[in-house]
């Protein structure tokens, strides 16, 4: 159930505003840091805007402008990730990466890249040719001309993450109000009061994380932004399981100056998945997949992989990402207003969002503020989703599987729809638990399903019908 | 509806036979086993064993196992209460996550995992049906995009609906079965939409009036699901490359089966990228011979009678192969469809000389798209069997086994096709 709106007393000294990846990742950091925080989020769920739908790389950062704020959040964002993953019981899969040459042309860049790479600190970068990657990754076509290694580049879970950093805010004392749009609102010099949907917030400082409206949430609450989302669309075609024998690392293209470009690689979940287009869009919520596109990139998958071409195409998604004209993230600190617009964080915020909450910490330490960080903080652990940890139906006491494809369980999903975090939709209920997300898309669990979840969604997937009528 | 596991204690961990998956093919596999005398187990992952008929609520069912007209849900019932009369364990809430060489499954229960030995595996999982994004169809993804799988276990086990001016994308024999269920929960489809331009179980259709008022629409297919959070149009193109809306509530994508094929595929057995099932031979061996395969998993799709019929005898040659009397002593025949094929696939995909008594005794066919012409089995240069046939898709083709293998020899044999236009 959704959260209670707030008391109209209650007092914060934090309103995040957004619950994708970067706005749960803030929460987390000024959490831990003492602050008293309050996450407001428009969707029934959160990771319902660009969050929702990633490659789930975590990326070093190689191929990122060499001195650039994404570069440095994107490294102190992969260090705490891995420092912490045991904790939170997050997943990493050590994968690695190739960066793929097809052309002549894209050889001849392969070197300056792996420049770029080092001076960004990933300094264990290696070329290869032709014979050690294929021996390395049978299944890559003949048409390649070489590449190199980058050997720190993973795979991670892009949903069991974002959830355990805003589950381990709130279970340290945040807030989360969701179904709550921010409308308006104002500074009166020493605090803000925010109008959202659902009432007032009042808060010290705000932080706008609000992703692909971060520049409407700037001109809501600053009447003006300094950067204006232009929208771009990635689509995906993901492959059957039983294709992740035919690859082991991520395979990458030679990204060029809009995109990284179309990769191939597994996923937390155990299918392949290939990936992503880069298409301007007006459009800031509609991520539609098209026809034609998705062909071209089943097409492209088989071109690299041969092998593709006998899997079957299990799911399709595509996600919008919150760019700007700018390359760079848009962190704009406000301090006369008590304001941190953190806006701009295009494809690479699952793998910086935790950098992302320490450098709008640091931003936040020149207002002035001062708490007094939890003794013991509690580390909650989600329950793992990823095809290579220990999931529920290894376990005693799990009643029973209800996703057939991807081994849900009734117990897991019982989990899901309860506590502070309980999914508030079916796609919710998918980021938590991956059910229906397999290769039979609902065929076998779906009746079950919506018996399960009867009451809890705000749109039931299903009702009730009188047989005589 | 919880399910109470129909053995306390879980599956043993080791049997002579295991039989994954109690549909139709499964349970008639084990009543049969039973009457040979051999003790075989039969693991579902389902609450109940009864397989897709349990929610297939309407006729028919059941005339070659019963000899009567029933609905499948009361068909499925029969057909697992005739097995544990008999006295086969069936345990249900036993999902196989893997199928391990020796054979030995991998499953999982609500009790966690536990391992099961077999001297013979018998795989009878069925089929699935393609969805949405097996189908590359574009637009966001709102709610309301079902398989008929899904819609018929909400209707009929669940008492639920999802919508209620649904389209119906596809018109095979499961489409129809798709009105049928609508129709139950008082669901108004507004059309069924058919990429060619012919209803595809059009022997059946034809016996209906009028499709039961659904409009049709021919040389069509889906482009696009239009909605956010719920269903509110279908996009469709027809054969011109115009494009129009219909407002909808919900789209059921039906048919195109696929063999659930997983276990042998992640098992390293062979798959035939024709059917999606495991390449078996004549006795149903997959290329692990302790494995057999029967029913859907075998090739999509035939009938419950059918798939019955496969489980029983697969059975029988369980049996021979457990008493050592299938074993390859002359060597072995692939099967291959020749050129640019309107062929699908042919079942079994092997041949293991010599074929006994007790073998299949057709060759099972599918056409990709309608045909007119000679088919010629031959190996060789040698033509071992030809004959006129035209086909359709989604219809059973059948020559005959036994003077086919009669005169082949071990190597390939070609099946090729002169097309009449
Ligand atoms: C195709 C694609 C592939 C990608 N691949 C990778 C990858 O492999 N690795 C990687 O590290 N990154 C990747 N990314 C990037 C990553 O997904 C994004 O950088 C990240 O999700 C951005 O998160 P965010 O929190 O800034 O925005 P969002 O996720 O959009 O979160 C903003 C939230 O704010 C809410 N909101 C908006 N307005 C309001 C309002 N007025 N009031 C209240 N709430 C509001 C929204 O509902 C939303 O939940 C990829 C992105 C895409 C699109
Ligand atoms: C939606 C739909 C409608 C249909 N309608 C009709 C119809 O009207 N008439 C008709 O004759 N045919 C119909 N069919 C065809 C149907 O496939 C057959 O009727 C028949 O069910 C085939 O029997 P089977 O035993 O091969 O497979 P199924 O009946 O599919 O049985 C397979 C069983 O295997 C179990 N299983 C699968 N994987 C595992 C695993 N890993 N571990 C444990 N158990 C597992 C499943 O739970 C299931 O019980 C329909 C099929 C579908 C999909």
């Amino acid at each position: 159930m959704p959260s209670a709106p707030p008391e109209s007393e209650e007092y914060f000294d934090v309103a995040v505003i957004g619950a994708g990846v970067v706005g749960c990742a803030i929460a987390r950091r000024f959490t831990l840091e003492g602050a008293r925080v309050i996450v407001i989020e428009k969707a029934v769920d959160i990771l319902d805007g660009a969050s929702k739908g990633n490659s789930g790389i975590l990326h070093t950062g190689f191929d990122a402008p060499v001195g650039s704020l994404e570069q440095r959040c994107i490294a102190a964002g992969y260090r705490e990730y891995l420092d912490i993953k045991d904790r939170l019981g997050l997943s990493v899969l050590k994968t690695g990466a190739l960066v793929l040459a097809w052309t002549e042309e894209e050889e001849a860049r392969l070197e300056a890249l792996m420049e770029q790479a080092r001076a960004n600190g990933v300094d264990d970068v290696e070329r290869l040719g032709v014979t050690e990657i294929r021996a390395w990754e049978p299944g890559l076509s003949d048409r390649l001309r070489g590449g190199f290694s980058v050997p720190r580049e993973y795979i991670i879970d892009p949903w069991t993450a974002p959830h355990s950093y805003l589950l381990q805010a709130l279970e340290n004392g945040a807030r989360l109000l969701r179904r709550a749009e921010v409308l308006d609102g104002g500074f009166d010099g020493s605090a803000w009061r925010l109008e959202t949907s659902r009432g007032a917030v009042r808060a010290s400082t705000v932080i706008n994380a609000a992703g692909l409206y971060g520049d409407h949430v700037d001109q809501r609450l600053l009447k003006a932004s300094s950067y204006a989302i232009r929208p771009r669309k990635g689509q995906f075609v993901v492959f059957d399981k039983a294709a992740s024998v035919l690859l082991s690392s991520i395979l990458l293209p030679v990204p060029t100056a809009t995109t990284k470009g179309i990769v191939v690689c597994k996923t937390s979940y155990g299918n392949v998945l290939v990936g992503p287009t880069a298409e301007e869009q007006e459009s800031r919520d509609a991520a539609a997949v098209d026809h034609e596109t998705l062909a071209a990139l089943q097409r492209r998958g088989i071109e690299i992989l041969p092998g593709l071409a006998d899997f079957e195409v299990t799911a399709t998604y595509a996600g919008l990402r919150p760019a700007t004209a700018d390359k760079d993230y848009q962190i704009k600190d406000h301090p006369a207003q008590r304001y941190i617009s953190v806006g701009g964080i295009r494809s690479t915020g699952l793998s910086a969002a935790l950098g992302i909450a320490h450098h709008v910490f640091d931003l936040y330490g020149q207002f002035g503020g001062r708490h007094q960080p939890p003794e013991t903080p509690h580390w909650p652990k989600v329950s793992p989703i990823a095809e290579y940890q220990n999931r529920g139906w290894t376990e005693p006491g799990n009643a029973g599987v209800v996703c057939h494809c991807e081994l849900v369980t009734r117990r897991e999903i019982e989990e899901a729809l309860n506590g502070p975090l309980a999914a508030g939709s079916l796609p919710g209920l998918k980021r938590r638990t991956r059910a229906t997300m397999g290769r039979c898309q609902g065929f076998y669990c779906l009746g079950e399903l919506a018996e399960i979840t009867e009451g809890r969604f705000e749109r039931p997937l299903a009702t009730a019908y009188d047989s005589n009528s | 509806m919880t399910a109470i596991p129909e053995h306390a204690g879980g599956p043993p961990g080791a049997c002579d036979v295991a039989i994954v998956g109690g549909g139709p093919a499964g349970l008639g596999a084990a009543l049969r086993l039973k009457d040979l005398g051999i003790e075989a187990i039969v693991l579902d992952r389902e609450a109940e064993a009864g397989g897709i008929p349990r929610h297939c609520g309407h006729y028919p069912f059941g005339m070659r196992e019963f000899h009567r007209i029933l609905k499948g849900p009361d068909y499925a019932r029969r057909l697992v209460q005739a097995a544990k009369q008999a006295g086969v364990a069936i345990f249900t809430q036993t999902s196989v996550v893997a199928l391990d060489p020796g054979p030995c499954l991998a499953v999982t229960t609500p009790d966690g995992r536990a391992e099961i030995r077999a001297k013979r595996v018998l795989l009878s999982t069925g089929v699935r049906e393609r969805s949405r994004a097996g189908r590359l169809v574009g637009g966001q993804r709102p709610w309301g995009v079902l398989s008929t799988g899904a819609l018929q276990s909400m209707v009929y086990l669940k008492g639920r609906r999802p919508f209620e001016r649904p389209v119906i994308v596809g018109s095979e024999l499961v489409s129809f079965s798709a009105i049928l269920t609508c129709r139950h929960a008082g669901i108004r489809p507004v059309a069924m939409v058919e990429a060619n331009d012919r209803v595809t179980a059009w022997w059946f259709a034809a016996g209906l009036p009028r499709l039961t008022g659904v409009p049709l629409h021919l040389n069509s297919r889906v482009l696009r699901v239009v909605g956010d959070q719920r269903v509110e149009a279908v996009e469709l193109q027809d054969g011109a490359g115009a494009s129009r809306l219909i407002e909808a509530d919900g789209v059921i994508f039906s048919g195109q089966f696929l063999p659930e094929a997983t276990l042998p595929r992640a098992a390293g057995l062979t798959i035939d990228p024709g059917s999606g099932g495991p390449a078996v031979d004549q006795y149903g061996r997959c290329s692990d011979p302790a494995v057999f395969a029967a029913g859907n998993l075998l090739r999509p799709v035939e009938t419950a009678g059918w798939s019955w019929q496969e489980g029983v005898f697969a059975a029988d040659r369980i049996a021979a192969s457990l008493a050592g009397q299938l074993s390859e002593r002359q060597g072995a025949i692939e099967m291959r469809v020749h050129g640019d094929a309107a062929i699908k696939f042919v079942l079994p995909q092997r041949l293991a000389l010599p074929v006994l008594p007790g073998a299949m005794r057709n060759l099972q066919l599918r056409a990709k798209r309608p045909f007119h012409g000679t088919l010629s089995v031959r190996q060789n240069g040698r033509t071992l069997w030809s004959g006129r046939q035209s086909g359709r898709p989604e219809r059973r083709i059948l020559l005959p086994l036994a003077p086919i293998a009669e005169k082949a020899v071990p190597g390939t044999i070609e099946i090729d096709l002169q097309e009449e236009f």
